[in-house]
């Protein structure tokens, strides 16, 4: 590494993975974390070095923010997104780290195309850990090559958007992947029952003239999935992961609660909006409000923040979606699912979850990064102790800012969250050493 | 400025034919207390204040004004309708099939010298692939000033509304909303003295137009609620009069949720239960391909949901007998009760056309001051 030290000064240093929540400056050094010391104690270090300063005065120094759901729309689709543009928007939400889903055209279903994205040709501004397709095409048919996929550098497997449906298929992935120590990771829809929906099913979907996908549409999923991990316990003694890609409501929740009782090994996301926003905001069918899973009842989203708030949610996610102006302006129902995510997420976690629900910052911090890592067991990743690798994000959680789509870094501006003002606004952020996003 | 859109005072002046319920509140200071129900939709200031879109965002005073406006357009001479708007440009952009709907629009917009264009999906670009918004805007250039949608997508009005700016006049979108359907009804339903008794005119409309217009009164909407926009307008509309609107169908299709969509809402499963509370019992068109793919047994459902003669005279003999069209004779109703003495359906075809003018003089009317209240 040929980039300069970076001496971090004067802010509050919060790292879930540690415990520390206080004051200490903080020097990277080589794209890792070479020194954590009390204020001043690394003044020596300015004149020998002759490091980077940042001054963090008053400002909050977190672990960089890693977001396990998003979609970068290369290869394929790069009219919506590239993986040098995907990774901007990311590093201006203050995410060091991203794992992207592998529905792209094609599909990535193998080592090379994984290999690919990681490529230091597709410009990535921060870390890209691929998702590959859980089967073939995501055909749900016939399984990939975990291993190979693995060793390629993906971090999971998903058919995301393509929920695997058959029960022996979905075994053979569950068990498959616990030998490639991999989790799956499973959009929870029955698209048996979706067909034609593009909203949550309720009386605001009867009112808008809208069909609306049902709570059992996604329970159904995550309660069969669980069933099968279960089973595949009791079979084989084996100990696979299922995370349950973001939830969004009550019932797969309680499904979720249950298995982790049970000691299964489960974990779940949920998106921002899924706890920011309901179903009401569809009435004016602006498709900017739709995705899949849908915005669903007030209930649900509340359940949502209890999910969080209780630790039964393990990791906040964005499903970063994007898509071009011409195709969200389709009608409502034509629409493609999805939103853009990665610059409103921390402003949306602080403003509904901290400010709202007094949440911790370090609570915060853990859903947006720590646990993450720990899902997808990014080593060193998701903490901030000397010699893992210098991920760092530096925002100001007592301020506030006004999210322009227009702005956005990202190459789709498929946002409801224009024009909202959100606290938290990200300062710099740092991946492995370099600065990738700074307004210092 | 048309003069139909001003001449409030005028129509106050004619002789009194306000009587019942006691109430001679007249005008303007009864405007403002007659909000009724209102479901706000958020942004409504980016639509042009002369789009129709849906019932749902009408206040008690807007629906006065087009029921006003509507009789007196009707009440005009053929000469001085057709000056209402001398050379305005309106487009008829049609992605489905439509007899009533199209060509009342169509009438009414060239009895008030209003010139239309037909745009419809099967013989347009719209065919090639042309978006909604590209064609929206195709026609503004092309000096449509306003723009009368039917569309399968629900929304699509809204949407079309605020890509080209254009008052647009929502002709049926999806399942979601048919207001001037619903409009024509409510002036189909006074007509026949439902909630007022005594004839029928813009001062009528004006002051008697109240949250309790239609108190107490019943109107049962039969059928495919979950499929039918027709209901849903009316649902939303009624109430707002102080109707109560009770839905009536089997489950699959009129879902337990259906309830919700607005105050004074309800549902009576047992058709013969509905009917002999009703004061106006509305059928709606059954399509036998929807209840064969929800397997519904066809003779089943006419046994249960059938308006036949029998069941009418047994349950409801007085009821006005109305259908948003086209009908299915034999299915939802038999040809005895569409053309018996209770039937208002051909009654409500006639008041399309004055309702359609109105909406057209509303939206295309240019300079009129908004009322106080009447929009935000």
């Amino acid at each position: 590494m040929s980039e300069k030290p970076i001496l971090i000064r004067g802010g509050l240093l919060i790292d879930p993975a540690s415990g520390i929540e206080a004051n200490h400056d903080i020097l990277l050094r080589d794209g890792l974390v070479a020194a954590i010391e009390k204020p001043g104690a690394l003044t020596g270090v300015i004149q020998h070095e002759q490091p980077e300063l940042i001054d963090a005065c008053d400002l909050t120094i977190a672990p960089g923010l890693i977001d396990i759901h998003v979609h970068l729309r290369e290869p394929g689709q790069t009219h919506k997104e590239t993986i040098s543009t995907g990774t901007r928007a990311a590093a201006a939400g203050g995410y060091s780290t991203v794992c992207c889903m592998p529905n792209t055209a094609p599909v990535n279903d193998t080592a090379d195309w994984t290999a690919w994205m990681q490529a230091p040709e597709r410009d990535g501004a921060v870390r890209v850990h691929p998702i590959a397709a859980a089967t073939v095409s995501s055909m749900g048919e016939e399984l990939t090559d975990y291993a190979a996929l693995r060793d390629a550098g993906a971090v999971g497997v998903s058919d995301d958007g393509k929920p695997i449906l058959g029960d022996e298929i979905m075994k053979a992935a569950l068990y498959a992947a616990v030998s490639a120590g991999l989790p799956v990771i499973q959009h929870a829809e029955d698209t048996r029952l979706t067909g034609g929906c593009s909203m949550n099913a309720g009386p605001v979907a009867f009112r808008l003239g809208l069909r609306g996908m049902t709570v059992e549409s996604e329970a159904a999923i995550v309660e069969r999935d669980i069933r099968l991990l279960a089973e595949i316990e009791r079979e084989t003694g084996e100990h696979p992961h299922l995370h349950v890609a973001h939830i969004s409501t009550a019932r797969a929740l309680n499904a979720v609660k249950s298995a982790k009782k049970q000691g299964l090994n489960v974990t779940c996301e949920v998106a921002p909006h899924h706890f920011a926003l309901t179903d009401e905001s569809v009435g004016d069918y602006d498709a900017n409000y739709k995705m899949n899973p849908p915005l669903r009842a007030d209930v649900d989203r509340t359940a949502m923040i209890e999910g969080l708030l209780d630790g039964s949610i393990d990791a906040i996610a964005t499903d970063h979606a994007p898509h071009a102006e011409h195709e969200k302006e389709q009608e409502f129902e034509r629409a493609p699912n999805g939103i853009t995510g990665l610059e409103t997420a921390l402003g949306l976690a602080l403003k509904l979850l901290h400010r709202q629900h007094k949440m911790p910052l370090s609570r915060v911090i853990n859903l947006l990064s720590t646990q993450p890592a720990s899902i997808l067991n990014l080593a060193g990743r998701g903490g901030l102790v000397v010699g893992a690798p210098a991920n760092v994000v530096i925002f100001d959680p007592n301020a506030e800012w006004v999210f322009r789509s227009r702005r956005s870094r990202s190459k789709s501006k498929n946002t409801p969250f224009d024009g909202w003002r959100l606290p938290g606004p990200v300062h710099c952020t740092i991946c492995e050493g370099r600065v990738v996003y700074s307004v210092i | 400025m048309p003069e139909s859109v001003t001449n409030t005072k005028r129509a106050a002046k004619a002789p009194g034919l306000l009587s019942n319920s006691g109430t001679t509140a007249i005008g303007k200071a009864n405007k403002k207390s007659t909000q009724g129900p209102v479901i706000t939709t958020k942004s409504t200031d980016t639509y042009h204040p002369g789009s129709l879109l849906s019932v749902a965002s009408l206040n008690l005073s807007d629906i006065s004004h087009i029921l006003q406006l509507a009789f007196e357009l009707d009440s005009f001479s053929v000469k001085r309708r057709s000056k209402q708007l001398e050379g305005r440009r309106t487009a008829l952009l049609f992605y489905e099939s439509s007899t009533r709907t199209r060509t009342s629009f169509e009438l009414a917009a060239k009895q008030l010298g209003a010139t239309t264009t037909l745009v419809s999906d099967k013989s347009s670009s719209i065919e090639k692939g042309e978006s909604l918004k590209d064609t929206g805007l195709t026609l503004r250039a092309l000096g449509a000033e306003c723009i009368i949608l039917r569309h399968p997508s629900s929304g699509a009005p809204a949407q079309l509304a605020r890509f080209t700016g254009l008052p647009v006049l929502n002709a049926g979108d999806g399942p979601h909303e048919h207001p001037t359907q619903a409009l024509l009804d409510l002036r189909t339903m006074l007509a026949n003295g439902i909630g007022y008794k005594g004839p029928v005119n813009a001062r009528t409309y004006e002051g008697h137009l109240n949250p309790t217009t239609l108190v107490k009164k019943n109107i049962v909407i039969v059928g495919d609620i979950l499929h039918s926009r027709v209901a849903r307008s009316n649902a939303l509309l009624l109430p707002k009069l102080g109707a109560n609107v009770i839905f009536c169908g089997p489950e699959e299709l009129l879902p337990d949720h259906a309830a919700q969509i607005g105050p004074g809402v309800s549902i009576e499963r047992d058709f013969n239960a509905a009917l002999r509370s009703a004061d106006v019992v509305m059928m709606l068109r059954i399509q036998k391909e929807r209840l064969a793919g929800l397997e519904i047994d066809l003779n089943e459902y006419i046994a249960d949901y059938q308006l036949n003669q029998t069941r009418l005279a047994a349950h409801a003999p007085k009821a006005l007998v109305m259908h948003p069209g086209p009908i299915i004779r034999g299915l939802e109703l038999t040809s005895e009760v569409a053309d018996g003495p209770q039937s208002a359906i051909e009654e409500q075809v006639r008041h399309g056309v004055a309702i359609r003018m109105a909406a057209l003089v509303r939206a295309l009317g240019g300079k009129k001051k908004k009322t106080k209240g009447e929009r935000k």
